[in-house]
């Protein structure tokens, strides 16, 4: 029980689950299933940061009663982190979605290997 | 004054307003805009065409073509695989060499993050330390968020954006099959209903988490969301018909415009006190009042009418084409 990867269980789930994440980015054909795929690395990627700022025993970063003691609260830049990773994961989810309308509407179909053929297939003709 | 008035068809104000409104059109000469050729439906169904005829003068055969496809397919899944679970390995062979989860020794708790906790109340005067580092400390970060929140609704509009006035077959149709109320239940009486009880509580909910960003767990980022998803409810409750009298393209405009430009003025303010060494003349309040903290208040509030009109705009957007 006193391995490495047990002790750091967090951070093990966070690479498994971003594990998870790239297999769906890369074995999946469907556009949709590629952008969750790359949601859920975006998740892994906030726990990921959520974890490295939490020390054991301590409080959010929020001042109570006026103590302001180091040892105190939790480390507040990893949680910054993660509100700007959150806001930039909202943006590029929507551009994603909005060129795979467009590519449905253009080709009819969702298949990113149909799409390349198709579009090979136009360029040749 | 009466000069002034007779100057107001040339005057510079009613230029930049007509460029916020959008109705000069600056690139009106400058770009060529090039419509792509349309595509004819239904070109599609079934074998492509264009596939039949380079199959005609191409040398290779349809099924060795298939084959040769079949077998890139399974390399390609096998390669994938593989990646994958190398990725995978090494990544967890480096989580076995980090230092142990949640000990107050670990080298990210350094020194920085000791100097926001122990100065950041008195500096920023804001009692949650992460709203006071995210809008103080490094609030030239936030405005970038912000900016890309904003550049994001505008690459969907340009992407999804359906023009009523030069509808050609192709946009009517488009236009048509976004109309999606046939399918739904018009005027759903329980949906309203909920509606009428639950819209507002999200909205004053919202306004809550952003004005109170300074003092508890949240700030624009959140409460811009709640807003925004509270906007999105009234919108399917009651249709656009009804979101429109006080949402258009053109709120959502001046809304970000204006949110936008004061940020960065104010937060520009702030970088010329600081690199000038002069006195910031904005009082930082008592910690804990709700008007503290000196900009940190304003700048949220900015911030969640962007995100709160993202949200809406993307959800817009993706639903019909346009605000």
């Amino acid at each position: 029980m006193d391995t490495p990867l047990f002790v750091n269980m967090e951070e093990t789930v966070s690479i498994v689950l971003f594990g998870i994440g790239f297999t769906m980015l890369m074995l999946h054909r469907n556009l949709i299933k590629k952008i969750l795929g790359m949601n859920i690395m975006d998740t892994a990627v906030y726990l990921f940061l959520a974890v490295k700022g939490y020390i054991r025993g301590r409080m959010v970063p929020i001042v109570v009663d006026g103590i302001q003691e180091v040892s105190a609260y939790i480390n507040p830049v990893p949680s910054g982190l993660v509100l700007t990773g959150i806001v930039v994961s909202v943006s590029t989810t929507a551009l994603m979605l909005a060129l795979t309308i467009r590519l449905y509407e253009r080709y009819g179909s969702l298949d990113l290997d149909e799409i390349l053929m198709r579009a090979k297939e136009e360029e040749r003709v | 004054m009466s000069r002034q008035r007779d100057d107001y068809e040339n005057s510079w104000w009613k230029k930049f307003k007509g460029w916020v409104d959008g109705e000069v059109d600056l690139l009106a000469e400058g770009m060529e805009i090039r419509v792509p050729k349309t595509q004819e439906e239904g070109e599609w169904d079934g074998k492509p065409k264009a596939l039949m005829s380079a199959d005609k003068m191409g040398k290779m055969t349809d099924s060795q073509k298939r084959r040769g496809i079949r077998w890139f397919r399974r390399f390609y899944q096998v390669m994938s695989v593989f990646l994958c679970l190398s990725i995978i390995f090494v990544l967890l062979w480096t989580v076995a060499y980090l230092p142990a989860f949640g000990n107050a020794g670990n080298p990210d708790n350094n020194e920085v993050s000791a100097r926001y906790i122990e100065k950041g109340l008195q500096e920023t005067g804001a009692i949650n330390i992460v709203t006071g580092m995210i809008l103080d400390y490094r609030a030239f970060d936030t405005f970038g968020e912000s900016c890309v929140l904003f550049i994001a609704s505008c690459c969907v509009l340009v992407l999804l954006r359906i023009d009523e006035g030069k509808a050609g077959e192709k946009a009517r149709k488009r236009l048509a099959e976004s109309d999606d109320r046939l399918f739904e239940p018009k005027n759903d009486v329980i949906l309203q209903k909920c509606a009428c009880i639950l819209v507002p509580l999200i909205l004053v909910f919202g306004i809550y988490i952003v004005l109170n960003g300074h003092l508890s767990p949240g700030g624009g980022f959140s409460g811009g969301a709640v807003l925004g998803s509270g906007l999105i409810f009234y919108l399917n409750a009651f249709g656009f018909r009804k979101t429109e009298r006080f949402f258009t393209e053109k709120v959502y405009r001046r809304i970000t415009l204006c949110a936008l430009t004061f940020y960065c003025l104010a937060k520009s303010y702030s970088f010329f006190t600081g690199a000038n060494h002069l006195e910031s003349k904005i009082p930082l309040g008592t910690p804990g009042a709700i008007v503290s903290s000196g900009l940190i208040l304003p700048l949220n509030i900015c911030v969640g009418l962007v995100v709160a009109c993202t949200m809406y705009a993307f959800y817009a957007l993706f639903r019909k084409g346009g605000m």
